[in-house]
């Protein structure tokens, strides 16, 4: 399909079920192909293609709302979706929140951000295979104590979204996604440890020499060698940027409006208080050029912004859209996210704390004795209490130097009072993922160990 | 079983001849063994907040899987939707791995025999059933919930239902038809004192019916995580480092799911990767511990009748009285392995080629009681149920955190605690097993277990079990 054929689609949807009855409709669509080639010990080891497409629909009686999803786009198919979506709404209870945005929402111009690159579709796929390879080779070629792999994976998607509703709103965009990552292994005294690395971009151009990645994955594999436990004990915790990112996924999910609304966040009541130290500025970009996140509008249609959500240590915003933005008294921020498949909620587009001036080698050395967190498992992060307890492995300090590496740790504390102990901030911030963040370090907190 | 096998072809006009004819293009160019899968799933959720039932959606997913084998290397291509052009589209990319060469090897094993279980034999699966009785079930959960203590503020209850049928079709052997049904109730509660907020979740299902909630009623759900939420309101800090703990029987059985389920998935094994590589035959747990793997539990959440790649569901052995006996294969790593497929290839749906994975994953039970165990330990924690947890299969060190736990003193079980995450090393952390209880429990079937990107519903069980020491994550410092 083209995006014509998608808005016909769209809006004969519309059509159908304003004239089943709905007091308003919205229809995202969404199409794309997926490609994926994976190598392991220098051999092709997967090739996968795909196409894929979904229609998704909600649909509201009043303040009832429903919605509903397919894949079939037939013409059967979408009667189908539109008279049970409209089922479910009739039975639903009725909420005083519900409807589509305001129409002044989209008010403002749709905002030209380039998220669509063709480079990757056309690239040969025994190119993308040479990417992956090289990756994997480089990794390999960097120590002979890298043993074993998990493999190299390069793969990029071409995704289209086209968003119509009844208020006369009908947008659409493409984007495209390339991304390189390889875990290698690496074993000594009959110990294995393994890590990885990638990059991850908009544009392949942009992407950065598959030798980096590889090297990158290597050197982050190999400081693993030897980790042991350490004692319990309660030190300054450096988190490198992946580890400070998965806490800041913690905080985006504490500030979102879906949770808000639930009263399922220790961040409820506390806009205009004190959050974090003066050295956090958090912000949602879904504009910021070429970040993996980034968006012309959301998925109700509402043109996407750059908001500010803690400004040196101050919360000054939820992330919010229509629904939880018309309840808590806002605007949406422009940060529905929905997969035509569930129901909207609030998500993150590129949310990420702001760089500071000094680097991550400075930080360490401002350490006498403290632990540099590289990575983070686990699911012991509770938003609505701020109770925080992680698996954690990194690198002990020393008198301001890595000394030796240490796993089998957590690392634990409240999500409160770990946002108030930064006490720097590093200037590495570095875009892997929608929720990213530069090296942090944190005043103290309870490591236990043996 | 007659509508079953006819369902993909009256409905979409998916005969045999179409299955030949994909599965010779999708071979064309050399490939060894193709498969299709095709699955049509359709799913409702409803969820109810403030008393109000807020969110309700409806989906219809459909679609075919086409994968292509070639030695060590595999094709993969999917297509929503049946149309003709589109399926065949896939089946030639997925062939095309062929292309890329690669030594030959023997095809997949097809399945040795018919299925001889019906494990969910769901009359009425709820996807399928009209909205009023399933409403009923969230306003009762509602209802139970507010009911249990003024200090819970906020309740959610979620119901989500699906039926997922499939028509396997390899090069190898004839179709094979399952009709998927599966359910999960889920109540989440918020307690709060005016100081602190606290969230309890308790939920159930499994590939059963309405029938479910006779011997499980949505008030049991919602008054245990109202209970639970309450409960926090007074809980302790944990304290920190290494200390004895006793788990409960039933959900924390997700300890064997992480510390030694994902190791033993034939993948990691076949290429090194896994912390238990070539250890089959050693001993890795104390002999108090028997732990098997049983896709064939009737009604269960990670059961299935067939995998999906069309092999029975098996029991399968883990780790016999401490020794480590087999991993969990697909046919590709049952292959490459030259061992036997036991019924562990799985997949989220028609978008991703099989994995080896867990179905339902548990230890079998003990001599001792509940009361001797808590009774051996003076000072430890008591850790009664789990939120999620994570591995690391290449180093062994898992973690996993509790949502409901106690201290233990002096044989006593006294102060809940905070939510604690426990670290160990999948490895050596059975070995320090000294107690196993006399009744096992399986979960009440809420898990999903993540892998490579896919989500597939699993069980977990245990009995009560004591294990010397475990490394708590707590906040408070213990007096060195």
């Amino acid at each position: 399909m083209n995006t014509a054929d998608r808005e016909a689609l769209a809006r004969k949807v519309l059509e159908l079920a304003l004239g089943a009855g709905a007091s308003a409709v919205e229809v995202i669509i969404r199409e794309g192909s997926d490609f994926s080639a994976s190598v392991r010990l220098q051999k092709l080891e997967n090739l996968q293609q795909a196409n894929y497409r979904r229609l998704g629909l909600r649909v509201f009686d009043g303040k009832r709302a429903a919605v509903s999803a397919t894949s079939d786009f037939s013409t059967s198919s979408a009667g189908k979706l539109v008279s049970d979506a409209l089922e479910m709404a009739r039975a639903a209870g009725e909420d005083p929140w519900a409807g589509l945005p305001p129409p002044e929402s989209y008010a403002p111009k749709i905002p030209d951000v380039q998220v669509c690159f063709p480079a990757a579709s056309e690239l040969p796929v025994e190119d993308k295979i040479g990417l992956a390879s090289r990756c994997e080779r480089a990794a390999f070629e960097a120590d002979p104590r890298i043993t074993n792999s998990e493999g190299a994976e390069f793969s990029d998607k071409l995704v289209h979204t086209l968003y119509c509703n009844s208020l006369g709103i009908c947008s659409a965009y493409s984007k495209t996604t390339v991304s390189l990552s390889v875990t290698p292994l690496a074993e000594s005294d009959g110990f294995k440890q393994r890590d990885y690395w990638l990059t991850t971009r908009l544009d392949l151009s942009r992407m950065e020499p598959p030798e980096q990645v590889g090297i990158e994955a290597a050197h982050r594999t190999l400081r693993r060698l030897g980790a042991r436990k350490i004692k319990t004990c309660e030190v300054p915790i450096v988190l490198e940027p992946l580890a400070a990112a998965a806490v800041l996924k913690n905080i985006s999910e504490a500030v979102s409006g879906t949770a808000i609304v639930r009263k399922a966040s220790f961040l409820m009541g506390k806009l205009g208080a004190r959050v974090a130290s003066r050295l956090v500025t958090i912000r949602d970009d879904a504009l910021l050029d070429g970040g993996p996140g980034s968006r012309p509008f959301d998925a109700e249609g509402i043109p996407s912004q750059s908001t500010v959500i803690v400004r040196e240590g101050v919360l000054e915003s939820y992330l919010l859209d229509s629904y939880s933005g018309r309840k808590l008294g806002f605007r949406s921020t422009g940060n529905s996210n929905r997969e035509p498949n569930g129901s909207p909620s609030v998500g993150p587009a590129n949310f990420f704390l702001e760089g500071g001036s000094i680097s991550p080698g400075e930080i360490i050395a401002s350490v006498k004795r403290g632990l540099v967190v590289t990575e983070l498992i686990g699911f012991g992060a509770d938003i609505v209490s701020g109770n925080y307890s992680q698996g954690a492995s990194g690198i002990w300090i020393e008198n301001g130097q890595p000394a030796f590496p240490v796993e089998e740790v957590t690392i634990a504390g409240n999500l409160m009072d770990m946002m108030l102990g930064i006490e720097a901030v590093g200037d590495d911030l570095l875009a892997l993922g929608e929720v990213f963040a530069p090296t942090v370090l944190i005043g103290k907190m309870i490591v236990s160990g043996s | 079983m007659n509508d079953l096998e006819n369902f993909f072809g009256n409905r979409f006009g998916i005969s045999g001849e179409t299955q030949e004819r994909l599965l010779s293009t999708a071979l064309a160019r050399g490939g060894e063994y193709a498969d299709l899968y095709f699955e049509y799933r359709i799913k409702d959720t409803f969820a109810m907040e403030e008393s109000i039932l807020k969110n309700s959606s409806t989906s219809v997913t459909m679609g075919v899987g086409v994968r292509v084998l070639c030695g060590e290397k595999t094709g993969y291509a999917y297509a929503d939707g049946f149309d003709e052009e589109d399926m065949s589209r896939a089946a030639r990319a997925a062939g095309a791995i062929a292309l890329a060469g690669g030594a030959a090897s023997p095809p997949l094993r097809a399945a040795a025999r018919p299925p001889d279980h019906d494990l969910y034999p769901v009359a009425r699966p709820l996807a399928e059933l009209e909205l009023a009785p399933k409403i009923r079930l969230l306003e009762e959960a509602d209802r139970a919930a507010r009911r249990y203590d003024t200090r819970v503020a906020e309740v959610r209850a979620v119901l989500a239902n699906e039926t997922k049928r499939i028509l396997f079709r390899s090069s190898e052997g004839d179709p094979v038809f399952d009709s998927q049904p599966l359910t999960v109730f889920q109540v989440s509660c918020i307690a709060s004192d005016g100081k602190q907020l606290q969230v309890g979740i308790k939920g159930g299902g499994g590939r059963v019916g309405l029938d479910f909630f006779d011997s499980r009623s949505p008030s049991y759900f919602a008054r245990e995580a109202a209970r639970r939420a309450v409960l926090l309101l007074q809980a302790e800090e944990v304290p920190a480092g290494p200390m004895p703990v006793v788990l409960g029987p039933g959900w924390p059985g997700i300890l064997l799911h992480e510390a030694i389920g994902h190791g033993l998935e034939a993948d990691f094994n076949r290429k090194g990767l896994s912390a238990f590589s070539g250890r089959i035959g050693e001993k890795v747990a104390s002999a108090l511990c028997t732990v098997v793997d049983d896709g064939t539990l009737p009604y269960r959440r990670g059961s299935l009748n067939f995998d999906d790649e069309g092999n029975p569901t098996e029991r399968t052995v883990l780790i016999e009285k401490g020794t480590l006996r087999g991993y969990m294969h697909d046919g590709l790593s049952a292959k490459l392995m030259h061992a036997v497929p036991t019924g562990n290839g799985r997949r989220e749906s028609y978008a991703f080629a099989p994995l080896p994975r867990m179905t339902n994953t548990f230890m079998l039970a003990g001599r001792d009681t509940g009361e001797e165990i808590l009774r051996s330990v003076s000072r430890g924690l008591y850790a009664v149920s789990f939120g999620g947890g994570q591995v690391d299969i290449t180093s062994g060190k898992f973690v996993f955190t509790a949502s409901e736990a106690y201290l233990i003193e002096g044989g006593r079980v006294t102060a809940p605690v905070k939510g604690a995450t426990l670290i160990g090393n999948g490895p050596d952390i059975l070995t320090r097993v000294s107690m196993v209880g006399s009744e096992l429990e399986l979960d009440e079937g809420v898990g999903t277990c993540g892998k490579a990107g896919q989500n597939v519903p699993v069980g977990v069980g245990m009995p009560m079990i004591r294990v010397d020491e475990i490394t708590v994550g707590g906040t408070r410092s213990q007096a060195q």
